[in-house]
This record gives structure tokens, C-alpha cells and sequence, in this order.
């Protein structure tokens, strides 16, 4: 059966918020609320094991490519955040915790669960 | 202090930064893999010498040049182009300004060493600037002959004397070889000082008569000779390209690529046979490649190169390369592959190249599964302890667990 893991109030989250709970000694989790859906995964990068959610939140950034096929610049697609992990940047899709540079690698994702106003993690 | 994002809802405000705190979890590694039972040498470490650059312009003899260097603090930095932190993404950039250490005489860079030194479990660095690695690309001479001599000076006289855990490497001004000469002599000998530098970004051939005594006298000194290699976007190829991950990509590859060719072909190994020559920061991967490459051209054309005896990849397995930013492929029988080629159990040491974003862990290499216990420390930390002749009979594995 899955630990519970209690986070705290879901009204002290505002968009974009995110708050690393321990999840046994010698580990933590990252809770996240991002366009209004939580998420949660493991603060260790499978890269090189970064705190990986102790880094930025950074929307995924696109080529913006006309239909003559030439190149106009980059811009934000808000809509796609990634956690990115301090130690050397590599970035996760917040959606589903894969890296975005290569989808064999991923955060350990768990299952966040409210109870009327508190936030729960199941690890 | 606010880091930058790329939008107001999701922005990061920093109150304090502790690179202790950061690296909790290469601790945990540290301790995962009792990396404490035998000692770890990172063979190239850093420090931003240009946060310290009013200390070292008080070393600056000349009048001129030090009024100059006082007027334009950059200097010494300017020149290779480009953008490291990834756009704020690497958030340790930005936030070590923030960072406190003690005010209790030992100097700050000391200090922030000492903190990932114990995180990772490493003994001892041998340490590199940063800005100057690009200071062989400046038009004036003068002004890299002038700042390597202030900053060793400075490195010998406030960096290495504060721990015995920090050493250092003389920084040869190399596009003057007279002044290249005297500062190798100047400071080869000086207390913590293991080995001698050539940043690599620079357009002077190493095989130039000029060098010779140098040379010579590096290998009556026993020491290694490194090539450390950097970027220059602003180099005429290099300039093609216009993102930053090309530049640093090919960079750091091919100035070490073509100092190297000029060392084997010219038969530089067998003119100093006894000098360790290490290879850095240009990662693993261009090894093999260029060994093919020399390889079947020189068994086409060996009359242009009739000083070599044998094979130039031969000469290439008896040098020796650091690991950082060792590529790490999904499949890791190509990795293997290289290590075979270059004799990693004897010819690989490890690095670091800590704090710069692209730094490697020392899980780098203990965790690889085609290694053996005895590898695995020979990269770690026998090798560079055989080749550095290093005392290490002091250990400092006196951190607390994570």
C-alpha cells in the first residue's frame, strides 16, 4: 500500500507553486500545481541525480518555422512546462515527468491525491 | 534574488544558495558508494579567477597595463563568445554571488572548493581559471603574457599556500614562447604546482622551434604538460554556427584535435618521451575517430611524418585524457569501446570540471558496469596520483554523511 505523504493546504498553492516534501531519509519529492493540475516526482534526475525540482519551472521553447520553411526565431509555448534540474539542465515535460531530449528517461512520477483541502502524496 | 524564467507565474525567488545544499545529493552518492576507502583526484577543477581580478591586477607590474586592466576588469574574459548558464537554467550561475563564505583569511574560492570537494568526496583538484582560458586569443600579446604572471603569482601566493587539498598548474603565456619559458621556470617549482598549462584556443603551432626548451625543461621537471581546451565562436569556422550548443560542441573538441595532430605527426612524444601529456575537456568520443583518421592517412603518407616509430594511434594510447564531459551514449558498449582504445585503466583521469554546468560526478565513472573495482579508482584517483606524483598519504574524506 502506498505511503501517504501529507503536503499541506492546496489554498497555499498558486499557480506555478511547487513545494519538496522529504519521502524517507534520504530523499525527496516535488509537488507541483501547474495550469491547475497537480503533479508530483522524485527530486533526483536520472542524468546524473540532480535535485531536479529544485530547479526552474521553464516553458518549452519552440522554432518558429514559416511555410516557406524559413526559420522566423523561438518563442514560449506555455502550455508545455518543464522542470528543468539545476546540476546541468536537462528538462522534463511536467505533464508526464519525461525528458524532453530523450523520452527513455524520466522523473519517478507519483500520484498526488486531495482530500477536501489537503494536498497528499502517494509514494 | 529573482532568477530568470520565462514567465512572471512560474518565476524562482532565491533567498540564499549553499553549494553544500545543492550537492545533497552527489553526497548521498558519495556515501551510497563509500567513496571514502580510497582517495579521489579531479584533475580538473575551477575557479572564477575574474571575481577576484582586483586582487590579481595588484600583481600587474607594468603601469600601462595595469591602469588598463583596472579601466577594463574584462579583459581578461573577453574574446570566446557565447553563454554558458543555459539562459539561467543553471541555476548555481546566477546564485553563487549570493553565497556566503567565512571571513576568516582563507580565500573565498578555497572555500567554495572545499564545499563540492566534500559533497562529491574528492581529495584533492588540480585547478583551472576560467576566463583565461581564452586568453590566448586576445590580439595582445603583452596582455597574456602580463596576466599569467600576475595570476601565478597570485594563485602561489593566496590560492594553493591555504590548502594542500588545492593544486595548481603554471599557466604559460604560449603565444610568446619566450615568456612562455620564463614563467614555466618561475613558478614550475612552486609549492602545490603539478603540471604545466596550454589553454588551447589559440592559433600557434605547438611544434614550432620556439617551444622546444620549454619542453625540455617540463620534462626535467617530471610534471605533466595539459592542453586544456575551450570554445571560440568567434573563430571564422566557428562562426557558421549559430547556436551556442555547436560552438561548445565542436569547440572544445577541435582545438585539442588540432594541437594534437601537430604533437603526434611532428613527433613531439618522441622527442619527450617522458612527458605525461594530458588531454582536457575535450570529452572521449574524438579519440577513437581521430586515431582511425591518422592512422590510415599516415599509413598512406608515413614519409611526411618520419620521426614516428609507430602507429599514431599508438602514440595517442600512451598520453592521457581526462573524462569530463565524458559522453555518456544509451548504448555503452560505444563508450567501452573508447576506453578500450585509449587504455582507460592506466590513461584515464578523472574530472569534474565543477562548477561549470557541464561538470561530471565521480558516479560518472564508478558507476559504469564494464569497469572493475581496481578501474574504477585508478580513473578516480591512481592515476592522476601516479602521473601528478602526489602525496596523498593526508586524506580528507572527514565530511559528515548526507
Amino acid at each position: 500500500m502506498a505511503r501517504e505523504i501529507l503536503v499541506g493546504k492546496a489554498s497555499d498553492f498558486k499557480e506555478g507553486d511547487k513545494k519538496i516534501v522529504p519521502h524517507g531519509k534520504n530523499s525527496e519529492i516535488g509537488v507541483y500545481l501547474v495550469h491547475g493540475n497537480w503533479y508530483a516526482y522524485a527530486n533526483l534526475c536520472p542524468h546524473q541525480g540532480g535535485p531536479a525540482c529544485e530547479g526552474l519551472l521553464m516553458a518549452k521553447v519552440e522554432e518558429v518555422i514559416a511555410e516557406d520553411k524559413t526559420y522566423q526565431g523561438m518563442r514560449f509555448n506555455h502550455d508545455e512546462m518543464h522542470i528543468v534540474c539545476p546540476w546541468h539542465g536537462w528538462e522534463f515535460d511536467i505533464a508526464d515527468g519525461q525528458a524532453v531530449a530523450d523520452r527513455k528517461w524520466s522523473l519517478r512520477k507519483f500520484d498526488v491525491e486531495l482530500r477536501g483541502e489537503d494536498v497528499y502524496v502517494l509514494a | 534574488m529573482e532568477l530568470a524564467t520565462s514567465d512572471r507565474y512560474h518565476a524562482m525567488s532565491v533567498d540564499s544558495f549553499d553549494t553544500e545544499k545543492l550537492l545533497t545529493n552527489a553526497a548521498r552518492q558519495r556515501d551510497a558508494r563509500k567513496l571514502n576507502e580510497f582517495p579521489i583526484f579531479d584533475s580538473d577543477a575551477h575557479h572564477y579567477e575574474s571575481e577576484s581580478i582586483s586582487e590579481i591586477i595588484d600583481y600587474i607590474d607594468d603601469d600601462i597595463l595595469n591602469h588598463l586592466a583596472r579601466a577594463n576588469p574584462g579583459i581578461i574574459s573577453q574574446g570566446r563568445g557565447g553563454y554558458q548558464p543555459m539562459g539561467g537554467r543553471i541555476t548555481r550561475y546566477p546564485l553563487r554571488k549570493i553565497e556566503e563564505t567565512p571571513a576568516d583569511g582563507v580565500h573565498r574560492d578555497v572555500h567554495l572548493s572545499r564545499r563540492w570537494m566534500d559533497a562529491m568526496g574528492i581529495d584533492y583538484i588540480g585547478l583551472f581559471p576560467t576566463g583565461m582560458l581564452g586568453i590566448g586569443l586576445i590580439p595582445q600579446v603583452e596582455v597574456e603574457v602580463q596576466y599569467a604572471r600576475a595570476y601565478m603569482r597570485w594563485l602561489t601566493e593566496k590560492i594553493l599556500p591555504s590548502d594542500p587539498r588545492v593544486k595548481g598548474y603554471v599557466f604559460l603565456p604560449f603565444n610568446s614562447p619566450e615568456a612562455a619559458y620564463e614563467i614555466a621556470t618561475e613558478f614550475g617549482d612552486k609549492e602545490g604546482i603539478i603540471g604545466f598549462l596550454i589553454t588551447s584556443p589559440r592559433y600557434k603551432p605547438v611544434h614550432d622551434n620556439a617551444y622546444m626548451k620549454t619542453y625540455s625543461y617540463i620534462e626535467e621537471t617530471g610534471k605533466p604538460l595539459i592542453f586544456h581546451s575551450g570554445l571560440n565562436w568567434n573563430d571564422p569556422l566557428m562562426s557558421v554556427t549559430n547556436r551556442f550548443i555547436a560552438a561548445h560542441a565542436l569547440g572544445f573538441t577541435l582545438y585539442n584535435v588540432i594541437h594534437m595532430c601537430n604533437w603526434i605527426t611532428n613527433a613531439l612524444n618522441e622527442r619527450f618521451p617522458k612527458i605525461p601529456v594530458v588531454w582536457t575537456e575535450s570529452g572521449l568520443a574524438w579519440v577513437p575517430w581521430l586515431a582511425q583518421r591518422l592512422d590510415n592517412d599516415y599509413k598512406m603518407r608515413s614519409s611526411e611524418c618520419p620521426g614516428l616509430k609507430k602507429l599514431p594511434s599508438d602514440y595517442m594510447a600512451d598520453m592521457y585524457y581526462t573524462s569530463q564531459p565524458m559522453e555518456m551514449p544509451n548504448d555503452l558498449s560505444f563508450l567501452e569501446s573508447t576506453f578500450k582504445m585509449i587504455n582507460a585503466e592506466t590513461q584515464l583521469l578523472y574530472a569534474s570540471d565543477y562548477p561549470h554546468w557541464d561538470a561530471d560526478m565521480p558516479m560518472t565513472i564508478y558507476d559504469l558496469p564494464f569497469l572493475d573495482e581496481k578501474a574504477k579508482r585508478n580513473i578516480l584517483g591512481g592515476n592522476a596520483i601516479r602521473i601528478f606524483n602526489l602525496d596523498v598519504s593526508d586524506r580528507y574524506p572527514d565530511y559528515k554523511a548526507a
